[in-house]
Formats: C-alpha cells, sequence, structure tokens
C-alpha cells in the first residue's frame, strides 16, 4: 500500500528489536468483546447541534477560565477558556456561533452533579477560525512543539484526560527509549480507536513522528490487540516504511493499562511509585497522536473526536466523527436509538466505564464510547449478592497481583491500616476481580469505598494537625505572655516601692497597685477576644 | 426518566456459587460409582441421609437466624458438604450415623459460625471427626468389597440393617464387615508381619493398594482432574498435598520396604483423592494465596501420612485438614504475593 504519510519527515526511527518479542502481564480476564457490532460501517460525521455544551473541566486538573461573553459571537477553534494552571487545559469552540449560556450545566460524572460550561448556540455554519499550520515542526524546539500542544487543549484521548503537554515532556536529563501508541483498546464494545487506526493511520503516525521529536525518542511502538487484525494490516506496512514497530499483542483485558501495556512490549515493571518516564517510556493513545497531528499541521485545536455510540438502546451502533458538546442524546437519535427509552447509559467501556444520570449530558474530550441500554439484559446485575466463599478466583485474574478478597474483608471492617497494609493504593480499579466473582460482590465499590474513607481521614488529620498546632501555638503565647506580665507587674512594683520610701503614706500606694492590675487584666481581655477572632 | 447508575464494572462474568457447587457434585459422581459398585447400597443410603439432612439443618438454622433461605439453599455449599460426608462413612452402618454427623456439621461447624463463608473448619471433616470420636465402633466397621464375599447384601438387607439394625439372613453383620485395607496394613505391621507377607496373604489388598479402593480412588482423581480442567480448583492444594504424601512415603519406603506402605498404595488407599481434589480444596476453609495453597497441600499431605502411619485412626485425611484449617490464616498472612511494582 502506497500512502503518502504528511509531514512525516521527521527523524525515521530504527526498529527497536530485529526479533519481535513481546512479555505478558499476570491475571487478567476475557470478556465478551462486543467490537463487531459498531465496525460494520464507515465513521460518519455526527450532525451538528443546535447547542454544544461545553464543559469547563473536560481533563485532569484545574478546570479552564472563560474568556468569552455572553452574546460572544465565536468560530470553530477559537478559544473560549483557557488553562488555569500548569495541570489545566484550554477550551475551543467546537463549532462556529453565539455564546448563550456561561453556567452550570449537567456534565459527564459519576456524581450527576451539574458544573460550570459555556453554551454555544451553533450557526450551522461550522466556520473555522484562521489556521496556523507549521510546516516544518522539526524547526521549533521541543518546548515551543509543547506550548503549541498545550494551546490546542489536546489531552490523554484514551479516556483519562491528562494533558498531553506535560507526558511530553521528559525532563532536561531524561533518555526516551521507547514511545509506546496505544491503540490496546482492550475494553469490550470500544471500537473508536481501531477504526481510527483503520480510518486515518497516516494521521496516527504523522502524529508520532511530532510526538517523537518533543520527546526525541529512540523507538516507537504502535500497541494493537489481536482482535483487530483488519486494523494491523492497516497500519503495519505503512508503520513499518517509516521504522515504526506494530505489536500485535493477544487480546487480554485490562492491557491498555499504561503499566500493563508497558510490561507487555518492554519487558519493564513501572515502580509503584514511578512514573513510565523514570524507565525511559512514554504511552500516549493513538487518538492522542492525530490530535497533535491536526494541530501542528493543520493548525487546528481539538474540537472533535471519535466516539462509539453501540448498546441495545442505538438499531445502528457505529463511530461517530463528534464535535465536542455534542448532546449524548442527538448521538443516540442518530444511531437509531429514542433516549427517552435508555434505561442506563454508560460513558467508556462496561468495565470501567460510570453510568450516567442523563441522556442531555455532552461528550466531552474523554468521552471515547457510549453505552445506551434499553433494557437491563445486557448489563445483568440482579443477581444477589452472596457472602464470599474465598474461592481465590479474585486472586487469579488481578493484573496488580493484589489479594482482592483480603481488601475485601478489610474494607468490610473499615480496617483502614490493615488495608492499605495490603496495597490498596495499588489497585487500578480494572474490575477483574468484580468481574469474576462468583458470589456477585461488587469489590471495586467496597475499594473505592475505603480508598475515599482514606483520603477523608488523612484530610480530617491534617485538619486536627493544624487545630493541635494552633492550640499549642496560643497556649505557649498566652504563657509568655503571662510571664512577661508578670515580670513587668514586678518592675511596676519594684519601682513603686522605690518611689514611695522616699515620700511615705502606704495607701495612696495600694491604689496605684490596684490600678496596675486593672489594666492587666484589660490587655489581657483584648488579647483573648484577639485570639478568637 | 431516571436512568440506573450501578457502578462499574457493568458485565459480570455469568457464573455463581450455585454453579461452582453444583460442578463439584458433578465431579463426585464417578467416585461415587465406583464407591457403590465395591461396597454396595449402603453408600448410596447414607449420601441420601447426609443429603437431606444437610439441606434440611441448613434451611433449619436459616430461619432460625432469619437469613433468607432460598438462595442459601440454592448455593449449593450444604449439598456439598452433604455429599463429602456421606462419602466418607462406612457403607453398612445405623441411619442415626449420616444424620447426627450431618447436623453437627452444618449446625455447629458452619452456621452457628455465620454460614457460607465464615466457617474456620471444613464443616464435613468436623462432622467425620465427631462422629469418629464419640462413635468408634459404627465408624471403624468397614465392610470388605462386595467381590470377596460370598454373600453379596442387596438393597433391602443394606436397608434394613440401617433402619431396625438387623440382617435378613443368617449371616451376621460381622461376616460382612472388617477393618480398612489401611488398618488392617498397620495392625498387621505392628505384628511384625512385613508388607509383602500381609499383602499377599490378605485377600484385601489388590494389584495397587486395598481391592476395591484403588478404584474409588481413580474415580475420585478422575472427578478431579476435570474440576481442574474446568477451573473450579486449582492445581496448587491437590498437587502440593499429593506430592508431599508420595515423598514421605518414598522415603520410608526406600528405607524399608517391609515395613513402610509403598508411595503408589498411599496414593490410591482412604481418602487420599477424595481429599486431595475435593476436601482440601474447600475454598472457604483453605489458603487463598498460591504459595499459601502449596503450603496449606503440603502440610495437609504430610500429616495424613503421619496419622496414617504412626498414629491411632486408621486414614488421617479429616484430622490433616482440621489442623491446617487452624494455620490458614497464618498461612495467608505470610504468603502474600509480590504486588506489580513493588520489590519483594
Amino acid at each position: 500500500m502506497e500512502v503518502a504519510v504528511p509531514g512525516g519527515g521527521g527523524n525515521r526511527g530504527e526498529l527497536r528489536v530485529t526479533e519481535q518479542q513481546y512479555w505478558t502481564f499476570r491475571g487478567g480476564i476475557h470478556p465478551p468483546q462486543h467490537k463487531h457490532e459498531s465496525t460494520t460501517r464507515p465513521v460518519q460525521t455526527a450532525l451538528l447541534p443546535r447547542r454544544l455544551i461545553l464543559p469547563l473541566q473536560q481533563h485532569i486538573g484545574e478546570p479552564a477560565k472563560p474568556v468569552v461573553e455572553l452574546g460572544e459571537h465565536v468560530l470553530r477553534g477559537q478559544l473560549i477558556a483557557r488553562a488555569s494552571d500548569f495541570v489545566s487545559a484550554p477550551i475551543h469552540a467546537s463549532s462556529s456561533g453565539t455564546v448563550v449560556d456561561i453556567g452550570n450545566h449537567p456534565i459527564p460524572h459519576p456524581s450527576g452533579l451539574s458544573a460550570p460550561s459555556i453554551v454555544i448556540e451553533t450557526d450551522g455554519q461550522d466556520r473555522w477560525i484562521e489556521r496556523r499550520p507549521i510546516t516544518n515542526y522539526t524547526e521549533l524546539n521541543a518546548s515551543a512543539l509543547r506550548n503549541t500542544i498545550r494551546e490546542a487543549g489536546i489531552v490523554g484521548l484514551g479516556g483519562a484526560g491528562f494533558p498531553t503537554f506535560i507526558k511530553l515532556n521528559p525532563g532536561p536529563d531524561r533518555i526516551i527509549d521507547t514511545l509506546i501508541l496505544n491503540g490496546v483498546e482492550c475494553e469490550p464494545y470500544i471500537t473508536c480507536d481501531d477504526m481510527l487506526l483503520r480510518e486515518r493511520p497516516e494521521e496516527i503516525i504523522a502524529g508520532s513522528f511530532i510526538m517523537r521529536h518533543a520527546l526525541q525518542a529512540r523507538h516507537c511502538v504502535i500497541a494493537i490487540e489481536d482482535n483487530k487484525p483488519e486494523a494491523y494490516e492497516i497500519i503495519r506496512p505503512l508503520a513499518e516504511a517509516h521504522g515504526i514497530e506494530v505489536a500485535m499483542v493477544p487480546t487480554k483485558y485490562p492491557q491498555g493499562s499504561e503499566k500493563q501495556l508497558i510490561q507487555v512490549i518492554t519487558g519493564k515493571e513501572v515502580p509503584s511509585n514511578g512514573l513510565p518516564v523514570h524507565m525511559g517510556v512514554v504511552v500516549h493513545n493513538v487518538a492522542t497522536a492525530v490530535a497533535v497531528y491536526r494541530a501542528i499541521q493543520h493548525g487546528e485545536p481539538l474540537t472533535s473526536r471519535y466516539v462509539t455510540v453501540v448498546g441495545s438502546g442505538v438499531s445502528r451502533p457505529g463511530n461517530l466523527d463528534v464535535h465536542l458538546g455534542t448532546p449524548m442524546q442527538d448521538l443516540i437519535s442518530q444511531c437509531g436509538g429514542t433516549p427517552e427509552s435508555v434505561q442506563r447509559l454508560i460513558m467508556g467501556g462496561p468495565m470501567m466505564g460510570f453510568a450516567l444520570h442523563s441522556t442531555e449530558v455532552p461528550v466531552i474530550k474523554t468521552t471515547n464510547c457510549i453505552i445506551a441500554a434499553d433494557r437491563d439484559d445486557m448489563l445483568q446485575t440482579h443477581q444477589p449478592v452472596m457472602p464470599c466463599i474465598r474461592c481465590g478466583a479474585c486472586v487469579d485474574v488481578c493484573p496488580v497481583n493484589l489479594l482482592p478478597q483480603q481488601l475485601y474483608w478489610y474494607s468490610r471492617a473499615k480496617d483502614m491500616d490493615k488495608i492499605q497494609e495490603y496495597n490498596l493504593f495499588d489497585c487500578i480499579e480494572c474490575g477483574c476481580c468484580a468481574y469474576v466473582c462468583p458470589s456477585n460482590i461488587p469489590l471495586v465499590q467496597y475499594y473505592r469505598f475505603a480508598k475515599s474513607e482514606i483520603w477523608d481521614r488523612e484530610r480530617e488529620r491534617e485538619k486536627s494537625n493544624h487545630a493541635r498546632d494552633r492550640f499549642e501555638f496560643r497556649k505557649q503565647r498566652l504563657e509568655r505572655e503571662k510571664t512577661e506580665k508578670a515580670a513587668r507587674h514586678q518592675q511596676k512594683k519594684a519601682q513603686l516601692k522605690r518611689g514611695t520610701q522616699d515620700e511615705s503614706g502606704t495607701d495612696k500606694n495600694a491604689g496605684q497597685e490596684t490600678t496596675i492590675d486593672a489594666t492587666d487584666r484589660i490587655r489581657d481581655k483584648n488579647a483573648t477576644t484577639d485570639d478568637a477572632r | 426518566m431516571p436512568l440506573t447508575t450501578p457502578t462499574s464494572p457493568h458485565v459480570r462474568m455469568p457464573d455463581s456459587v450455585t454453579a461452582i457447587m453444583l460442578r463439584v457434585v458433578v465431579a463426585l459422581i464417578p467416585g461415587i460409582v465406583a464407591y457403590i459398585w465395591f461396597f454396595g447400597w449402603g453408600v448410596a443410603i447414607n449420601l441420601s441421609l447426609a443429603v437431606v439432612t444437610a439441606l434440611t439443618s441448613e434451611a433449619a438454622m436459616l430461619a432460625i437466624r432469619n437469613r433468607p433461605v432460598k438462595p442459601f439453599l440454592v448455593d449449593g455449599s450444604a449439598l456439598v458438604t452433604g455429599f463429602l460426608l456421606g462419602l466418607t462413612l462406612p457403607p453398612l452402618t445405623p441411619w442415626w450415623i449420616p444424620v447426627v454427623g450431618t447436623a453437627f456439621a452444618i449446625i455447629i461447624a458452619k452456621q452457628l459460625f455465620g454460614g457460607l463463608g465464615y466457617n474456620p473448619f471444613n464443616p464435613a471433616m468436623v462432622g467425620y471427626a465427631m462422629l469418629l470420636i464419640s462413635f468408634p465402633r459404627q465408624m471403624t466397621m468397614w465392610m470388605e468389597p462386595l467381590a470377596l464375599n460370598q454373600y453379596q447384601p442387596g438393597f433391602t438387607d443394606v436397608w434394613n440393617y440401617a433402619f431396625h439394625g438387623t440382617f435378613a439372613g443368617n449371616t451376621g453383620i460381622d461376616a460382612l464387615t472388617m477393618a480398612t485395607p489401611l488398618d488392617t496394613l498397620k495392625t498387621q505391621l505392628r505384628l511384625n508381619h512385613s508388607v509383602n507377607e500381609v499383602m499377599a496373604s490378605n485377600p484385601l489388598f489388590g494389584s495397587l493398594g486395598g481391592k476395591g479402593w484403588e478404584w474409588v480412588n481413580i474415580g475420585f482423581l478422575l472427578g478431579g482432574l476435570w474440576l481442574l480442567y474446568r477451573k473450579i480448583i486449582s492445581w496448587h492444594i491437590p498437587t502440593a498435598m499429593l506430592a508431599a504424601m508420595t515423598v514421605m512415603a518414598a522415603v520410608f519406603y526406600i528405607a524399608s520396604p517391609q515395613t513402610y506402605g509403598s508411595p503408589l498404595f498411599h496414593l490410591v488407599s482412604g481418602a487420599s483423592m477424595l481429599g486431595a481434589f475435593f476436601i482440601a480444596t474447600d475454598p472457604v476453609t483453605a489458603s487463598t494465596t498460591n504459595r499459601g495453597r502449596l503450603l496449606y497441600g503440603a502440610g495437609i499431605g504430610i500429616l495424613v501420612y503421619i496419622i496414617r502411619t504412626w498414629g491411632g485412626y486408621p486414614d488421617g485425611v479429616a484430622f490433616a485438614v482440621l489442623l491446617m484449617n487452624m494455620v490458614v490464616p497464618t498461612i495467608d498472612y505470610y504468603t502474600q504475593p509480590r504486588v506489580f511494582g513493588h520489590k519483594d
């Protein structure tokens, strides 16, 4: 296949290993895939909705700050909210139109709460701002490149939403050996990366060159599971022509988890408290690579993404190229479903995704898939919860090698010291343990509970430590003031004594002492009132 | 309409405690068939009585404890306890032996500790140990294999003995019963006979172990292998237990083949296979870490050999399992696996 890779003039790398050899990770499960349902049709463009709802926080970090006014006309790609901190990402208008509201709207979040969002009424023209492509990015230094990526609002599109520019910054002295592009997509149902690999392989490769330039990475590996043979056949010749290795590894959940994938591709085990970058490895999602390519070589900020729309609630499941901010119910309608009949809506995959409270919430940067179920048959949770029989099925599947049944036990007993001793915080909440549990125990829920309980306690402890410090400090100060007062008192007394010895008449003397006492008392009282404030 | 919002994961493997327990019962079938074939209908009567008692006691206790009866009755755990206990009893025994033993197992050893998942000791083995200590006469009157006896007791004979304590014919019960091969070997060895003498002179012994017993053990081995194949049990406990027994037996057998039974004899005698694949692997009372399972299984294997060879009881599986149950929490604590990303 002869395909020109746009802008592929970067540092052509050599293949990492001549003999391709991969590792595996412990545990894991093989849930039914349900992938073919959404891969039969090519990706379609989602209809432009009347209103776009763009939450200010679509990423890990601080929410963005609005820079537009109500009633302002904006163009697609125009900055509407700027990054407010280092770990933050700006938001851009995903189509042209008028800002009609800046306020709280329901967002896709497990809590079901609303959060500040900018609402744009679209004008239907989808007009772009003036785009400024960077024709030769190799002339830019890494820092300038990262800045452009930052300003394009790009975050990890695999679902985590961590600002990409930070993960493209290994630090001054670190050498990056391998850049892994994660196209594993190990969760059932989700196929947006699969479709991206099939339909836009050149852009993925072009994006990888840019990322590699920023990281100065020696090797690049695109990781795919063997349940995507079509994607593999398309991307492999193209990638290998550019010195990029394509690793097709046996399907196993949760292979797409960063540390597990690093182990599979490089054989390295990232330490519990360490980062992949410490091992000379950086992992980015394939969709993120495409977003980076669009941002650099087309000057387009992140305003759309591929979303898989699937589930028994839609009759024409598939993948859509969606403007960020599009309400999910519009996607459900476009895929042949009726939002009113949906009983359960999940964002993400069935293993780690979360259930949404409304079909009106918008697609955000981290929305890779929505599963709309119109009846509960697909997702069975009605079986009774039985006691743990210690069968150890959870132990066998835990990819982190924890003892899930012990964690469950200590979580129920609220023994928070013991549960940390059993490394609760290494749990990645992949859900393998709950998936295999014959007693149907919602194990992950117990771990989340324990984690938040521990965080609460930490906060409480910090608060009480702080209060104790303040109390101690005040006590010391009062003590000090008391001794100072006593000293002052003595001094004045002595002075008076000396004075009255010359004259005579002890009565006057006594009166003066009383006055001194009274003044001190008033001063004390004022000090106490100050404390109370 | 408000959407339902359960937490992840949203899919579950279609498996249940009931499915696991039923597969365990299915896996017992080859052993049970061999057992009935060689030792008659008494086995079936024991099993029926034990199962009925197990389910009745379970239901009654659940009702008394204000627990939902149906889900815990259909989970199949009481059924398995009934089967296992029934299989440990002598084939000819009064009806109240299985009933008292099973009721004790379910009520005292299981429900009083909190029911499914909360019992520290294997209920079937607690029931068996109680019976053995309390009713040693009834519990040690084992039948010789049917093929060895001229008189073949039919179903009605066994039924009458179980419920009325009488035999129809002129043959007394004593003509039918005798010590088990394991017991015989032990007593004869104490009388200074050599292993070869004992095995050659006594029709109880077959080519591998005790006549009949070898086939019963092979039956349970087949069922156990199927459980491994279906991933209901992990290989650690049975392998460690059988390996430990083999090593123990081999050491003594090589040192003195005339005074100790061979490793193969031990593997196919008594409750070796039933113990290794069905009793020691009871998830609730066994170790749960993989290294722990190896230790736990090996401990049982060593104890079984010690009790069989030098102890006062004919077989040692029950006591070995109960003793190892006691140390499970300690084993589990010291055999935690290395967590991903942590150093040892």
